[in-house]
């Protein structure tokens, strides 16, 4: 894009304290004092509601009475035994609709037990007392196995087929290992480059080689795989992105959210990134939320989301909506865009129609028009699958892999888990937990 | 509003709230603020012969256990009497006494277990003019090695002779306080009323170790690497106090012998259950090491709001109430029966009264019912026990209720309105030996 911009985006908004200060953690660990007191509030239940609610499974009374004991050591490898990435699940999952949402000391007085801030007390004791890794190796098994895509659900896969004693090769079109840990989650989430922390965390296990630069569809084949290789698993994730469909969308300013956030992740210097002065995000998800915080932490004025159904349909948690809210975003309902307005190459404003629903339940537009001026404005109404590198092997679902209970795709040697299996909930947790449980179904292939 | 003034053995206070013989009471500074904030009265604490005094460790003297939010259950300590001059004092409890003539002022004291020691120390001490003195045979740790405290305490033969000559050499009220450290309470208690004591005062610490330090094996608190048993106190010894005062409270021989209740009060709650044991007024050292002398303020607040609401206009109206129902296990009614009750409103589904029953109980409670999380009490398994009333994290969520009609769904007997104890149970061996 070579267009001039007449419109207000420029860098170093603010001065450099307010950038480190703006993207530190957002929300500071627990002291170990302030451990012990949360601890304390565990009740220990049987057949813990929270437990139940969590993907992973995790044996949440069990860790928070090890830390409670003294053990965060201990407490780590609880969590690590059913979530190897526990430490970013700990700082990424929105725990207000999971494991903290069911807490029974939620239900009793609207105040659940910090479960996310204790695994993350717990995580970063054991990483930071540079403990052994909490996996032993089970003896070779002679077994190969391929995994694309080194996301969560590609990490967590591979971590534990190494642990039950297969050898793993990732491969990863990108430069670097992590997926959404490393390209997509706020900043404010996962700081000081916690992401290739865990990754090589996880590598520690031994007996994973990770390529990457290396493609599905480029670099290597769904053809050729299955060859190579006694199983394979696809952890792709949603490379694409959903487009507007409007005029000027390819005009300067108009930008892929997902693309903003990993190009503010990859920034060296934060202050170096060009933001413009307002911005206009489009959509209703965590995606939605963090790039229009995260504009805002970088200086821009004003921000707004405009969603085009209600609040009570955006796919962000109450509590991400209240975090925007906090940090000045506007959030505005029932508004779809029209139109984009180009001036001089740049978007200078977007034209929004108010929408309602009709007496059929369908969304239509009233006819109101909204004109927001924008130095940028962010799509972000959902990421998509790409299908091309699958190249017809594996059976679809609306686009997505279609996989069974333990994630078996299908062909015989191809299981498939994360954000491009159909029916997922595209969280990282979710993520791991479905390679976790496609590493057992491949090794009980496998060993059969 | 309630008149919680007391009369103890013609020692009057303005509530029965007193400091135990301890820091808190250790020198004029302390006691002056205690009397500042509310406290009916204190025990001096412990004063040894004159001479040199004793020397007290100058590394750690206290260890701890703690609940949930690092909340002191027990205390532990090392601490010998007071490592101050007698002369000084003596001199204080003078300067004090005379400064709160409404407080009561009782003198702790420990000197060997010679005719003569306790013969030059008394005069001494009646001279400051305090209200009554209090024989220290409890300590357990320190100045028992030397003969003195527990080693006094654990012989009633020495206990009698001790008061003896207490009552002999001196005209004021006499309070013997005891050690737990000893198998039947009710052995010194007697020796103390044969001795002529005025009154009882228990308990003092219980022998412990209240932990080891596991980086160096040795018990805490540690001083240069060793560790010796020290006394143990706080609201973890409350049960065993309130065990030992009912002993005394209800034994033929000692029954109506006064007692200052002692161990584990830090509510007004506390206090009033000693009361209801028969004590005329309690003794308070760990609740004020904890939180400082303030608390006192919520005990006679509380205890006189409670007594206003349940009409009691003074503290004799209602002391000793709770001794006539202090009984042995064989005069319990076994007729008696009472189901677990769950309110499903307050029930916040921990499972943990499930799982208590499940695995360590009679498997009374259900955990799921219809597919669905659900903890509700079986009556055709439970037995009454009251373990989940226990576990149970909502107060009076789970609650006993006393079954008067039909039959037990457990053991299909019809509930018998009589009252039949294990004196008279057919299982009963030595019943049918009595009948036979
Ligand atoms: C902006 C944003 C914020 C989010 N925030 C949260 C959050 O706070 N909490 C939360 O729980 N979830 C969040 N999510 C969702 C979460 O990140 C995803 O659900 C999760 O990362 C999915 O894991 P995955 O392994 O399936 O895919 P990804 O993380 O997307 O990883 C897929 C990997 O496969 C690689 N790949 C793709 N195609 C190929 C190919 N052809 N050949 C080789 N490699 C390939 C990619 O480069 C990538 O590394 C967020 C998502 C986004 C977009
Ligand atoms: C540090 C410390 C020192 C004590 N010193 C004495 C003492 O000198 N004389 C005495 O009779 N009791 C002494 N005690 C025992 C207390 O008077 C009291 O009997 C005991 O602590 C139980 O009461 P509580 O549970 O309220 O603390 C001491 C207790 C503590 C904690
Ligand atoms: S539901 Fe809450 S209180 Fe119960 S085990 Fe889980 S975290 Fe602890
Ligand atoms: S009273 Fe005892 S037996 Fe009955 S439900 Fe409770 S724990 Fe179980
Ligand atoms: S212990 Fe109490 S709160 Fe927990 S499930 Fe049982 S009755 Fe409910």
């Amino acid at each position: 894009m070579t267009a001039t911009q007449s419109a207000d985006v420029k860098a170093q908004r603010l001065s450099s304290a307010d950038y480190a200060d703006n993207f530190s953690d957002i929300h500071p660990p627990l002291t170990p004092h302030e451990a012990l007191v949360e601890a304390d509030r565990c009740y220990f239940c049987y057949d813990a509601p929270c437990m139940t609610a969590c993907p992973t499974s995790i044996d949440i009374p069990m860790f928070i009475r090890k830390i409670q004991a003294g053990n965060p050591v201990g407490a780590a490898k609880t969590i690590f035994d059913q979530n190897i990435l526990g430490g970013m699940c700990a700082r990424v999952c929105p725990t207000e609709t999971l494991c903290e949402e069911v807490c029974v000391r939620e239900v009793a007085e609207g105040k659940p037990v910090k479960i996310g801030l204790l695994q993350r007390y717990a995580t970063d004791t054991f990483m930071e007392r540079e403990q052994p890794h909490p996996f032993t190796r089970a003896a070779a098994t002679g077994k190969k196995i391929a995994v694309v895509g080194a996301g969560p659900a590609g990490l967590s896969c591979a971590h534990r087929l190494a642990s039950l004693g297969h050898d793993v090769t990732i491969y990863e079109a990108r430069e670097k290992a992590g997926g959404l840990n490393e390209y997509g989650i706020a900043a404010y989430k996962t700081t000081n480059d916690f992401a290739q922390d865990e990754v090589g965390f996880i590598l520690e296990v031994g007996g994973i080689a990770i390529e990457t630069g290396k493609a599905l569809g480029r670099d290597i084949t769904l053809d050729q795989l299955p060859q190579d290789f006694d199983a394979v698993f696809l952890g792709l994730g949603l490379p694409g992105v959903n487009a507007l469909g409007l005029e000027g969308e390819s005009a300067a300013g108009v930008i892929d959210a997902v693309d903003f956030i990993g190009v503010l992740r990859q920034a060296e210097d934060l202050s170096l990134l060009e933001v413009g002065r307002r911005i206009v995000v489009i959509g209703g998800g965590m995606t939605a939320i963090d790039a229009a915080v995260q504009s805002k932490l970088l200086g821009a004025e004003e921000v707004t989301i405009a969603y085009r159904r209600g609040q009570e349909h955006m796919n962000a948690s109450l509590y991400e909506q209240e975090l925007a809210q906090t940090h000045g975003v506007v959030i505005r309902h029932w508004l779809a865009p029209r139109s984009l307005h180009v001036t001089d190459g740049a978007v200078s404003a977007i034209t929004l129609e108010k929408t309602a629903l009709d007496a059929a339940g369908k969304l239509s537009g009233t006819g109101e028009l909204v004109t927001l001026e924008a130095d940028q404005v962010f799509k972000a109404i959902g990421q998509t699958p790409d299908s091309g590198p699958l190249a017809g092997s594996v059976e679809l679902d609306k686009g997505r892999i279609r996989v069974s209970d333990d994630r078996r795709t299908s062909h015989p040697k191809i299981w498939a888990g994360g954000d491009c299996v159909a029916g997922g909930e595209d969280l990282t947790v979710v993520s791991v937990e479905d390679g976790k449980i496609a590493a057992q179904s491949i090794h009980k292939a496998l060993m059969a | 509003m309630a008149d919680l003034s007391t009369n103890f053995i013609g020692i009057k206070s303005p509530n029965p709230f007193w400091l135990a013989s301890a820091p808190p009471t250790d020198k004029a500074y302390n006691v002056e603020r205690a009397f500042e904030a509310g406290w009916g009265g204190v025990v001096w604490k412990t004063l040894g012969e004159a001479g040199p005094p004793v020397v007290n460790v100058n590394g750690p003297r206290y260890g701890a256990i703690w609940g949930p939010d690092r909340r002191l259950l027990g205390l532990n300590n090392i601490e010998l009497i007071t490592d101050r001059d007698l002369e000084v004092n003596l001199r204080e409890i003078a300067e004090v006494k005379r400064r709160w003539p409404d407080r009561a002022m009782v003198v702790s004291i420990m000197v060997p277990c010679e005719e003569q020691s306790w013969k030059a120390i008394l005069p001494r001490v009646e001279d400051t003019g305090a209200d009554g003195i209090e024989l220290n045979f409890g300590c357990p740790h320190g100045m028992s090695e030397r003969g003195m405290g527990a080693a006094v305490g654990q012989v009633p033969e020495y206990i009698q002779m001790v008061a003896e000559w207490c009552k002999h050499y001196s005209k004021m009220p006499v309070i013997v306080k005891l050690t737990p450290n000893i198998t039947d309470i009710r052995y010194p208690a007697r020796a103390a009323k044969a001795g002529g004591a005025d009154a009882v005062s228990l308990i003092n610490t219980i022998s412990s170790i209240v932990s080891v330090d596991l980086d160096n094996f040795a018990p805490v608190p540690t001083i240069d690497g060793k560790g010796s048993h020290g006394g143990y106190c706080g609201p973890a010894v409350k049960p065993i106090a309130l065990n030992m005062v009912a002993e005394i409270a209800r034994d033929g021989e000692t029954r109506g012998l006064p007692i200052s209740g002692i161990g584990g009060v830090q509510t007004w709650r506390d206090a009033a259950e000693f009361i209801a044991l028969g004590c005329g007024t309690v003794q308070v050292c760990t609740a004020a090491m904890t939180y400082g002398f303030k608390i006192v303020q919520e005990m006679t607040q509380g205890l006189s709001d409670w007594m206003d609401e349940k009409g009691y206009a003074t503290i004799a109206d209602f002391q000793g109430r709770a001794v006539p129902n202090v009984t042995d296990w064989q005069y319990l009614n076994l007729n008696y029966i009472t189901k677990a009750r769950i309110d499903q409103d307050l029930c916040i589904k921990c499972g943990r009264c499930h799982i208590a029953c499940e695995d360590t109980s009679h498997q009374a409670i259900t955990s799921m019912v219809d597919g669905v999380r659900h903890f509700e009490v079986m009556d055709d398994e439970c037995v009454g026990c009251n373990l989940c009333v226990n576990v149970c994290p909502v107060d009076d969520c789970i609650t006993m209720v006393e079954m008067t009609v039909g039959s037990d769904p457990r053991t299909g007997k019809p509930i018998d309105p009589r009252y039949a104890n294990w004196t008279t149970h057919p299982n009963n061996p030595m019943a049918k030996e009595a009948a036979e």
